[in-house]
């Protein structure tokens, strides 16, 4: 780590204001930041201080998605080879999941933190860790088999668009993760949904790579009679996006959250209870596949958990207030279910239901403070009266 | 036209203004609907921007010519006829000679009659100025509008379907060879608000004086 420093602190007079470098000032502090913690120290006035800062806040995060990344790694391999009929070990799984994976993250690395940086120089603000967890989280949400051109693609959108054009980390309206895949699923429909997509090699003759929802919507089969049981579902056995598998690893990633304080759990437990509730009304109708599919079921499948661990808890496009993590949670759950069961067009209803619930977020905020300061309000006047 | 000679300074910026610094689009953020509607492809963007001109430049003469005589209190339902009537014809000029963009165009020839920038200049402009001033201030608008709108529809209809004008631009180019495909979400609604965002962005990057102090 010495030689790290040594390096940095050879160059730093370039990058200082009067050096050569001035206008790169940015990309250097944002290196710098990154490895060291800084020597920075405030000047006036008093702070409040505290032991976790955005980079760590961001770190834990990453590391509450390690399970999915390991497991859904290992899975893309699993599905390959049972697609061409290989056994294969453990470990042969494993590797040939992660020279899948590699790309899919490097590409959404590389794009998004160019996006970022020239954003940062351009502004001559410093760069927000931000795109880290976006970042690991693009990956996760994508087919294996998406063409990289168009994953960057989706990534200078989802950054531009949904995030810097609103000043950045921190502004955004709209969950950056769910914006990419959002603008992927509108963009390109053939490689984000149906039957090839989702494990390499589906084109294999005779196989179909489907996902539980895909073949509920499709209304041909109910949960019964598919291919795939609860206990599949629940350790993660199945297709689907490279990360959302798994319930059992995403429960994991959740507990970590939860403990480190990090993701709220009023959000992750009311998205489940409100998709629950929602799902279970649902099989009371039950006129199609996906209506009498149990509810419980229903939490287990398709993006359902991964997106109510990892997206909706996004603390930026969440509520703020307790009690408007609890509606916005509820609502989430509500809309997933609801679009689930009523557009086949689009089985998986996680992510416009998060996204739809980010637009609604500042709004919930809004009437609940409202309300509490009408109630301390009348309190006042029945002192003074 | 009395005192001003027929292209003075001013008369030039009643044509110029409208094309960046007071664009009636990107500024005045008017007629965003038809810009959303009619700009998937480019050949009804031109259609609709043409028509617009024709009834806008029309439109400002006659209640520039009648704007002695117009009583204050109905002075927007003689607008309201003037407009209607000049769509009329548009719309059966339409019929006659294009017919396969007119059923494309469908309800949106008929909505110029609402569109807010031809009533917003008859209200501000034609009311109180000459007619030739009022002609130049027309055309000035309507270009500003149909700029946007064809600038909007050539970005929509290259990447969504990949043509220009019903030409199959990248088709010729042999791109798809290489693995590209139309990106299916330019044809829909959103990303044309996105579109008019971009140009707005840039415009407002090239041009300093737009952006707002507060």
């Amino acid at each position: 780590m010495k030689l790290f420093k040594n390096i940095l602190n050879s160059v730093k007079p370039h990058f200082e204001a009067g050096g050569k470098l001035e206008k790169l000032y940015p990309a250097y502090d944002a290196f710098e930041t990154f490895l060291f913690v800084p020597d920075h120290t405030t000047h006036k006035g008093t702070h409040i201080k505290d032991a976790i800062d955005l980079k760590r806040t961001m770190a834990f995060v990453v590391l509450a998605m390690l399970p999915c990344i390991l497991f859904g790694m290992w899975n893309i391999g699993d599905q390959y080879y049972n697609a061409i009929n290989v056994e294969a070990t453990f470990f042969e799984n494993l590797i040939f999941g992660f020279w899948k994976f590699l790309p899919l993250l490097i590409v959404s690395y590389a794009v998004g933190l160019t996006v970022e940086f020239t954003f940062a120089i351009s502004r001559g603000h410093s760069v927000n860790e931000g795109y880290l967890v976006s970042g690991m989280l693009i990956p996760l949400i994508m087919p294996v088999d998406v063409p990289l051109w168009m994953l960057a693609v989706s990534v200078v959108f989802a950054v531009v668009i949904g995030k810097e054009v609103f000043g950045g980390t921190g502004m955004n309206i709209l969950n950056p993760a769910l914006t990419a895949r959002a603008f992927l699923f509108f963009a390109y429909p053939s490689y984000m949904s149906g039957d090839k997509v989702w494990v390499h090699g589906a084109s294999v003759d005779g196989y179909s790579g489907e996902t539980i929802l895909g073949a509920l919507a499709a209304n041909t089969q109910n949960w019964n009679s598919l291919l795939w049981n609860a206990t599949d579902a629940f350790y993660g056995f199945i297709p689907g996006s490279v990360g959302e598998t798994s319930f059992i690893a995403i429960l994991l990633g959740a507990a970590i959250l939860i403990f480190s304080g990090i993701g709220s759990w009023r959000i992750i437990l009311f998205t489940f209870l409100g998709g629950y509730l929602t799902a279970l009304l649902f099989n009371l109708w039950g006129v199609n596949a996906l209506m009498s599919t149990p509810a419980h079921i229903h939490l287990i499948i398709g993006g359902f958990a991964f997106g109510a661990v990892f997206m909706a808890t996004d603390p930026v496009t969440a509520t703020q207030t307790n009690q408007g993590k609890i509606i916005y949670g509820l609502l989430v759950g509500f809309f997933a279910i609801v679009i689930r069961v009523f557009n086949p067009a689009y089985p998986e209803g996680m992510m416009l239901a998060i996204l739809f619930m980010n637009v609604f977020a500042p709004l919930i905020d809004h009437y609940i403070i409202e309300s509490n300061i009408k109630k301390r309000l009348s309190r006042t006047k029945i002192a003074t009266s | 036209m009395g005192k001003n000679s027929l292209f003075s300074k001013k008369n030039k910026s009643l044509l110029t203004d409208p094309l960046d610094d007071n664009n009636p689009v990107t500024v005045q953020v008017l007629g965003i609907c038809s810009a959303l509607a009619i700009t998937v492809q480019l050949k009804p963007a031109v259609v609709m921007a043409l028509s617009v001109i024709f009834v806008m430049c029309v439109a400002n003469v006659v209640v520039s010519l009648m704007r002695k005589f117009i009583p204050s209190r109905i002075r927007i339902i003689v607008q309201l006829v003037v407009i209607a009537s000049l769509v009329i014809i548009v719309d059966e000029v339409l019929k006659a000679y294009v017919y396969d963009v007119s059923k494309e165009l469908s309800v949106f020839v008929g909505l110029i009659i609402t569109n807010c920038i031809i009533m917003g200049r008859l209200e501000a402009f034609a009311l109180a100025n000459s007619p030739w001033e009022s002609f130049l201030d027309g055309l000035g608008n309507a270009f500003g509008y149909g700029w946007i709108l064809i600038a909007v529809a050539f970005f929509r209809e290259l990447l969504g379907a990949g043509t220009l004008y019903g030409y199959p631009v990248l088709e010729k180019l042999g791109v798809y060879e290489l693995g590209y495909e139309n990106n299916g979400m330019m044809i829909l609604p959103p990303m044309a608000l996105v579109t008019v965002g971009v140009i707005i962005w840039i415009q407002r990057m090239r041009n300093q004086k737009l952006i707002e102090t507060n």
